[in-house]
């Protein structure tokens, strides 16, 4: 593995008398696929959360390309490369496609993009995503599957060196899973890390290069693919005794 | 200032108002002209300040007549310690109101929608009760305010406060403008569509939001600092009045929020209603005018004029 992009170490997060997530280590290679599961309720969008800011982690801290990012608000974190896409779209309704990638580029891309060369740089992600032929349309009337490329869209606009996908194919039909797994593996050959969450199978065993399981908010495995379904642990995590 | 075409006729047309307000005071001596002109122009720079946070920023300020009741108050106290000239006085007002409404800023950390709405409106109440206690500005009895006779230029005080206040106008219609385009303009409405969003495509939110209170609240006050002197008598249930802060939000949701010119073109219609419907029916009624107006507006096109103007060169386009 290369110099790694992320390091969490020692991650808690509690909701109350809660505990979230429970001293999680967690390391990213620079441009690494990595899958993210476990069992509904096993922390994985809380984590997510705490490395792209929404959330502070209440001990531990989360290193990105060797700076500490752990008290830093989510439009900071987003400006030095950490992009996210949400498991419910959540497009900019009043904006057409194309000017919903302009805000990334315009905030968190700024000082990497040269201010002439937004609509290009814009047009350039919808051509990579397949949204181009919507990019004068209204974000609002996008069917699911583009509100899902939009979200990937508007995440690579923020010209991000790790992008976690929440869950980005949750409820697309099979060949609208493999067009998105298409988006996310180009975008990984860009040199782009990714930390995906997923519950469809396929997709993660597809996908990534290595896998995380989490279960009641503590890391129970890592390692490749092949030796995750091997685990023990693991199976028991999802299917129980 | 002049980026392509659209800026120089903007311009074009905001030097032209001016003058023709300069040549309106050369020529007419009535003082019910500037009376009702006066109503229209402070309502406009009222819903153009709303306009910028309830409108781009989408968080709804019940509260605007606090702002301009302060700013009014402002003006009126320092007139009264010191004796400023009506620049500073306005200036003053800016910034005790610009304050208020960085301060108001903060609430959004923890309050959204109608809760935020409801924040504002309370705060109205509370700042109400203070002024009706402060025996140094009047309290609730209210406070006369004596203007010069005579003044360079103009044949009356009123005339002058007029050309004061359009020019007031005119500078707070160019300031939304320019934001609507801008860069701070996009964050804001990006804000607006989903603030987590948002703040994940990098936008400050937190800065854009105080960024935007800020100058709602500095505008409201400049509205407000010349108007104790324009009527002369100035006390907390005039300044305070809850029909400033409907106005300030009929206005905009009728001309539609969306684009910098909703606010003015509502400011105009609603307030040029209310002007003729006071002299030709009575001065109860027009309030309920602008309720019929708002109710209206709001079930059958709640994007407002300029929402349905955009809809139907869309349809003439195709």
């Amino acid at each position: 593995m290369s110099a790694p992009i992320l390091k969490v170490s020692g991650v808690s997060k509690r909701f109350g008398g809660f505990t979230a997530l429970d001293g999680i280590e967690l390391e990213l290679g620079a441009s690494e696929r990595l899958g993210l599961i476990g069992p509904n309720g096993s922390g994985k969008t809380t984590l997510i959360n705490c490395i792209s800011g929404a959330l502070t982690n209440d001990a531990g801290s989360i290193v990105f390309e060797g700076q500490d990012i752990t008290r830093l608000p989510p439009h900071r974190r987003a400006a030095l490369g950490v992009a996210r896409s949400f498991q419910i779209p959540k497009p900019f309704r009043s904006m057409t496609v194309l000017e919903n990638l302009r805000v990334p580029l315009e905030y968190a891309a700024r000082g990497r993009t040269e201010r002439r060369r937004i609509d290009a740089d814009a047009l350039e992600v919808l051509e990579l995503i397949g949204l181009k032929n919507r990019a004068h349309d209204s974000s609002a009337g996008l069917t699911q599957v583009d509100m899902r490329k939009l979200e990937l869209a508007r995440a690579l606009a923020a010209k991000p060196k790790l992008l976690v996908s929440d869950e980005a194919m949750a409820g697309l039909s099979s060949s609208e899973v493999d067009e998105i797994l298409e988006i996310l593996l180009a975008l990984n050959g860009r040199g782009v890390a990714v930390i995906m969450i997923e519950h469809i199978m396929r997709a993660v065993m597809g996908f990534a290069q290595r896998l995380v399981v989490l279960d009641a908010g503590r890391k129970i495995a890592d390692g490749t693919p092949q030796d995750i379904i091997r685990n023990p642990d693991v199976e028991r995590a999802y299917l129980g005794e | 200032m002049f980026r392509n075409r659209g800026d120089v006729v903007f311009w074009i047309v905001l030097g032209a108002v001016l003058l023709a307000g300069f040549g309106v005071t050369q020529t007419i001596a009535n003082e019910y002209y500037y009376t009702a002109i006066y109503a229209i122009l402070q309502a406009t720079i009222m819903a153009v300040a709303w306009n910028i946070l309830g409108g781009f920023t989408g968080y709804v300020n019940f509260g605007s007549a606090a702002f301009f009741a302060i700013g009014a108050y402002t003006a009126v106290a320092l007139d009264k310690w010191l004796g400023l000239p009506m620049p500073f006085l306005i200036a003053a007002s800016a910034a005790v109101c610009g304050l208020m409404g960085l301060g108001v800023g903060y609430l959004t950390l923890r309050l959204k929608g109608v809760y935020f709405a409801i924040a504002t409106l309370a705060m109205a109440i509370v700042l109400e009760t203070l002024i009706n206690n402060w025996d140094y500005v009047g309290a609730a009895k209210g406070v006369y305010i004596l203007t010069p006779e005579k003044v360079p230029f103009f044949s009356s005080y009123i005339q002058l406060l007029f050309m004061v206040m359009l020019a007031l106008t005119l500078g707070s219609i160019a300031i939304s403008r320019y934001l609507n385009a801008s860069r701070i303009g996009r964050g804001l409405a990006a804000i607006r569509d989903d603030e987590v969003a948002a703040e994940c495509a990098g936008v400050p939110t937190l800065r854009l939001k105080l960024i935007s209170t800020t100058l709602m609240g500095a505008m409201m006050g400049v509205a407000g600092a010349p108007y104790p002197f324009f009527v002369t008598f100035v006390d907390p249930i005039s300044a305070f009045n809850l029909f400033v802060a409907v106005n300030s939000i009929a206005m905009p949701m009728i001309g539609g929020t969306a684009h910098w010119i909703g606010p003015v073109i509502g400011a105009l219609l609603v307030g040029g209603a209310q002007e003729v419907i006071t002299v030709t029916v009575s001065s109860e009624l027009n309030v309920l005018i602008v309720g019929i107006m708002l109710v209206l507006f709001i079930t059958l096109a709640p994007q407002g004029i300029v929402g349905l103007v955009q809809k139907w060169m869309k349809r003439r386009k195709r």
